[in-house]
């Protein structure tokens, strides 16, 4: 059994995106969704520093200073994109206008709580950017992150037990193994690498599990 | 005659006083009036409250400000952005208060502000412990909580190019919270890259109207 490359995590993320959607993707691994956007469809990307129909890194010699993603990383922007100021990028995100946030995570529990801001962890300051803003008012939110901790720890919770970013919020998790919907009656397991069983994919989730019925293998590209 | 084109720093920041609220445009570098900010780091005030989306890199613009010990409290969204040095010392020694606002509401309060609004309900942050001790209000089934406006008593901004009644134009990404901060700002001051002859700027491109500011300096 092979997880997921966080490249490949990406992929997977990438390939919901609908033509037409207006989507935020988070700082971190998120960003690497835009690598991936699946060919003949238009998804326009929405940054939260004031961009709509934000394009990939610049080549080299098209760097521009003052354009910027989230990450703060250089961006580029493509035809027909535009620039506005923070309020109508806000209100953007809380007025429902932004079809899907991808954003990383620390927990996410059963019933879609978020936590992505705060660790319990003082000896650095916290801070929470959008987050806040664009769990309560994307129309949905998915998260991208590693299925477990660096230390083996469990992020995918009955409850949170780290402070929350959103309750309830939270549709979709794309795992380094699987990829989860938070349903109505709890988390259902829709895709799993080559060589995982439900039963294994629980014992590295504290959250209690489904398997739904057509679930798929979750086959990436090699990236 | 309106002639707010200033020529120097000191001009640029005359009556700032101690206990001043400063509005510090720019989302990380981009749109950083660097300039202006490290120019109070000179003035002789103190217990500062400086609002920034992030708390500044390295050791320039609002981080040198706040590395200088003039200012006692960070109102902020993000405050760790690249290379952090300098905020992580001041939060390591608890050299300095820390307001964490989720970004919108941060854009929100200062657009409430500038505009007359005595405050609104978000959603934002709602449900979470940034929302205690303030208001909650649930409102069409969903919980809220109550932000306040956040005036400024200088607002130091980038712009791109002005003229000399103060209206601006941006540059692509580096127009971030400086359009807002120019509304909320009692005093707004501008650093530019340019001045243009007063109608040279296209009307309806201008993002913010000349009233929104005081004092416009040239600066790199």
């Amino acid at each position: 059994m092979t997880p997921l490359t966080r490249r490949q995590m990406a992929w997977r993320a990438a390939q919901d995106l609908r033509d037409g959607q207006y989507v935020n993707l988070g700082i971190g691994m998120p960003t690497l969704v835009s690598d991936y956007l699946p060919p003949g469809r238009e998804i326009v990307l929405h940054s939260e520093n004031g961009i709509l129909g934000m394009g990939g890194a610049p080549r080299p010699g098209e760097e521009d200073r003052d354009l910027i993603n989230a990450g703060k990383g250089l961006a580029t922007l493509l035809p027909g994109g535009a620039f506005f100021h923070h309020n109508d990028s806000f209100l953007m995100i809380r007025g429902g206008h932004i079809d899907v946030s991808i954003m990383g995570a620390y927990e996410v529990s059963a019933s879609g709580d978020l936590a992505n801001w705060a660790t319990n962890v003082e000896t650095l300051a916290p801070g929470v950017g959008g987050a806040m803003d664009l769990a309560a008012g994307a129309i949905e939110v998915r998260v991208l992150m590693e299925h477990n901790g660096k230390d083996g720890s469990k992020r995918i919770r009955q409850a949170c037990t780290l402070p929350l970013t959103g309750k309830s919020c939270v549709t979709r998790v794309y795992t380094n193994l699987a990829v989860l919907d938070i349903a109505r009656d709890g988390v259902v397991v829709r895709e799993m690498i080559e060589g995982l069983d439900v039963e294994a994919l629980q014992k590295l989730t504290d959250a209690k599990l489904a398997l739904a019925n057509d679930w798929k293998k979750l086959t990436p590209p090699a990236l | 005659m309106i002639n707010k084109i200033v020529d120097g720093f000191a001009a640029a920041l005359a009556g700032m006083k101690d206990g001043d609220t400063l509005l510090c445009g720019g989302f990380g570098a981009v749109g950083e009036a660097f300039a202006l900010i490290e120019a109070v780091i000179a003035l002789d005030v103190r217990d500062l409250t400086v609002v920034c989306n992030n708390a500044g890199s390295g050791l320039v613009g609002v981080a040198a400000l706040l590395k200088s010990g003039k200012a006692r409290k960070l109102i902020c969204s993000y405050p760790r952005s690249s290379d952090p040095q300098v905020i992580d010392d001041l939060y390591a020694r608890r050299a300095i208060e820390i307001e964490l606002v989720p970004q919108g509401t941060l854009s929100e309060r200062m657009r409430a502000a500038a505009g007359g609004i005595g405050g609104f309900f978000t959603r934002a942050g709602a449900d979470t412990q940034l929302a205690d001790g303030k208001e909650r209000r649930e409102i069409d089934g969903k919980l809220h909580v109550f932000e306040k406006p956040l005036h400024g008593d200088f607002a130091l901004i980038k712009a791109h190019r002005a003229d000399r009644w103060g209206n601006l134009v941006y540059r692509k990404s580096a127009r971030n919270f400086n359009p807002l901060m120019a509304m909320a700002g009692k005093t707004t001051v501008a650093q530019v890259d340019e001045i243009v002859e007063l109608g040279a700027l296209d009307p309806e491109a201008i993002v913010t109207p000349g009233i929104f500011v005081d004092r416009v300096l040239v600066a790199p």
